[in-house]
């Protein structure tokens, strides 16, 4: 079975700050890492293909250095890894069409995997609309998959329901945070990784003239202040201080 | 012409005020989309919250499948030549509104809370990097595609007397290969997070379903009520219902007080109630995140902490 995972790198979000003077959020400099529920994919990947056989390949769409992000995948069991280069701002239209050119390149596929949402920009738009592009089927928001040789049946959760969906191959399947735990490679499972492979493909050389149809034009920073009075040691009298502070406030007249 | 859409129809009330302030501007109507049965009750109202044409998409789609109705609305899309498409934010409509960006080669922005029209471009906000930005995002072709979350816009006030066309038509949707096999709906208990005053929230600090009693009892004494989760106790637990989770991927609530107990305080749990009001947080490690989001805190055993301030929360109300 060819299995792709779609793997964003993000900047880490609970580490970043706001620049107190332009009110902008300040990006140069956080933590990047790999999308929090792609790993989940990449887990759920790993499964399937313990399951049924198979090939494991990680796309990427982004910056050259997200290469390192995709050696922590290939480390958990990717066999393969392509890096889509791209310049920053790039939109979904652009993305989107970037990782189906790249699906089409690889050539044989039977799932392709992502997360629900990426952590940075939270759409839930990327996988969607590769499934649209592609003409595929899309699962989306998986908790449970069950890969089959010629089928797979997902239990996903809707919200106000709870949905079981089949599909034959190829189809795209969104997983949830819950869908599994990823796991840790190992010290020799992360040396091994430097030997397999990562292809670096340029934007240009799967679509030219992509432009975006959607622009960030502005990005304005949210701050938020608190209060940050903490009470502790004697526990009455804390909370003795946190009713009187409630009251005051006339946070207690309902 | 602007199009809105939803399976739901409380968000489509509220889309169609934006969307009628669109139209105005742009100098064009609003039509909305019903798909399935023919709902001529439904369609008036609609008309009578703004919409100038109820185009009816009759079909015999038995449930929700984003393939076909993607299908569905990319041929309403190219037969009405509409420009702007506002679609409602469930987790439906976002799946939908993403997969017809994907067909039509369209712009698409999930989740906007915030549209309008400036260089007369449409222009839509929305929250990034978990609440610690808003990027504005303006589109540079048409048709351009937003999807609304509930309670982003105020619907208008309903006037029976508007008139507007009714327009029924079979269309047949692409098959699609996957299938449905069973749709269970969720229980819920009615709870409604986002119109609370005043929220109890519990996370993993607690050890057992039958302790979240201890949140309701506040709640009770607080006559919040209202009783809210982190994720883990929504997703992975299941103790308490999708309706009270709280978060990026939850409800974004905004009560005059909350109260956080047993929460950690990661920032996907602060990005749906960094705009409460007042924000309580109690948590057993003084170097709880949590701390940092919070106008008052108490470290200590919420085991502990909560019987207590249920009582004196109840003494000083008397
Ligand atoms: C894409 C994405 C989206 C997400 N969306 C959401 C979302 O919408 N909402 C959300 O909540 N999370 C969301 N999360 C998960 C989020 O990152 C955290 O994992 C989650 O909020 C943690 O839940 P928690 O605070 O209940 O649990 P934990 O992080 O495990 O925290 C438990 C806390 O309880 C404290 N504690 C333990 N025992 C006691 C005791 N006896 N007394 C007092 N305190 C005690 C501990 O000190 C700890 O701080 C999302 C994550 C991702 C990746
Ligand atoms: N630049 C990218 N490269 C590879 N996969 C991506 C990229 N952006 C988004 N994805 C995939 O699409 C999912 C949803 O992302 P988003 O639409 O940004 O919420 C992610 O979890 C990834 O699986």
């Amino acid at each position: 079975m060819n299995i792709i995972v779609c793997a964003k790198q993000v900047v880490d979000v609970s580490e970043m700050k706001v620049d107190p003077s332009t009110k902008k959020p300040i990006l140069q400099g956080v933590a990047q890492k790999i999308s929090d529920i792609d790993k989940n994919a990449m887990e759920e990947a790993i499964k399937i293909k313990d399951k049924n056989g198979g090939k494991i390949t990680v796309v990427t769409v982004g910056p050259s250095d997200a290469k390192e992000r995709i050696k922590e995948l290939l480390a958990m069991g990717a066999d393969e890894g392509v890096l889509v280069t791209a310049p920053d701002n790039i939109d979904y239209h652009m993305t989107s069409t970037l990782l189906a050119e790249a699906v089409k390149k690889i050539g044989e596929y039977d799932i392709i995997l992502c997360g629900e949402a990426s952590i940075d920009l939270f759409s839930g738009q990327a996988g969607p609309r590769l499934a649209g592009l592609l003409g595929i089927p899309q699962i989306t928001y998986a908790q449970s998959v069950n890969a089959e040789k010629d089928k797979v049946t997902a239990d996903r959760n809707m919200g106000d329901y709870a949905v079981t969906t089949e599909s034959t191959y190829p189809a795209l399947v969104t997983v949830t945070k819950e869908i599994n735990e990823p796991r840790l490679p190992s010290l020799m499972q992360i040396l091994g990784a430097a030997n397999k492979p990562i292809q670096e493909w340029t934007s240009d050389s799967l679509s030219s003239e992509l432009k975006p149809m959607v622009e960030t034009v502005d990005l304005k920073g949210v701050s938020m202040e608190r209060k940050n009075i903490v009470f502790q040691n004697d526990l009455d009298k804390s909370v003795t201080k946190l009713v009187d502070s409630l009251a005051k406030e006339g946070a207690l007249r309902g | 012409m602007v199009l809105v859409f939803s399976d739901n129809k409380n968000l489509t009330f509220e889309m169609l005020s934006k969307a009628s302030e669109l139209a105005k501007n742009l100098n064009k109507k609003v039509t909305a989309v019903i798909i399935g049965k023919t709902d001529d009750a439904l369609a008036k109202e609609y008309i009578s919250f703004g919409a100038d044409k109820v185009f009816v998409a009759e079909t015999n789609l038995e449930s929700f499948k984003a393939e076909e109705y993607t299908d569905i609305l990319g041929n309403i899309v190219k037969e009405t030549g509409a420009e702007t498409i506002l679609i409602g934010s469930n987790k439906n409509g976002k799946e939908l509104a993403a997969r017809l960006g994907g067909k039509l080669n369209a712009g698409c922005v999930i989740d906007s809370n915030n549209i309008y029209l400036k260089d007369k471009k449409l222009t839509a906000e929305r929250v990034v990097y978990s609440g610690n930005a808003i990027a504005v995002e303006q589109f540079n072709s048409t048709p351009a595609i937003v999807t609304v979350p509930s309670k982003a816009f105020d619907r208008l006030k309903k006037d029976d007397s508007r008139k507007g066309d009714i327009i029924k038509k079979k269309i047949d949707a692409e098959k699609s290969t996957s299938k449905i096999l069973k749709v269970q709906e969720m229980k819920t208990e009615g709870v409604n997070v986002e119109d609370a005053e005043i929220i109890v929230s519990c996370g993993r600090g607690f050890k057992n379903k039958e302790d979240i009693k201890l949140v309701q009892e506040l709640a009770d004494v607080l006559k919040g009520k209202t009783v809210g989760c982190s994720r883990p106790i929504a997703a992975d637990m299941k103790w308490l219902p999708e309706e009270c989770w709280i978060g990026l991927s939850g409800h974004k609530v905004k009560p005059k007080l909350y109260i956080a107990a047993g929460i950690s305080g990661q920032i996907q749990h602060i990005a749906g109630m960094r705009d409460s009001g007042i924000i309580v947080a109690i948590n057993k490690d003084p170097d709880a995140l949590i701390f940092k989001s919070a106008d008052y805190g108490i470290v200590g055993d919420l085991y502990e902490v909560l019987p207590k301030l249920t009582s004196a929360v109840k003494e000083k109300m008397g």
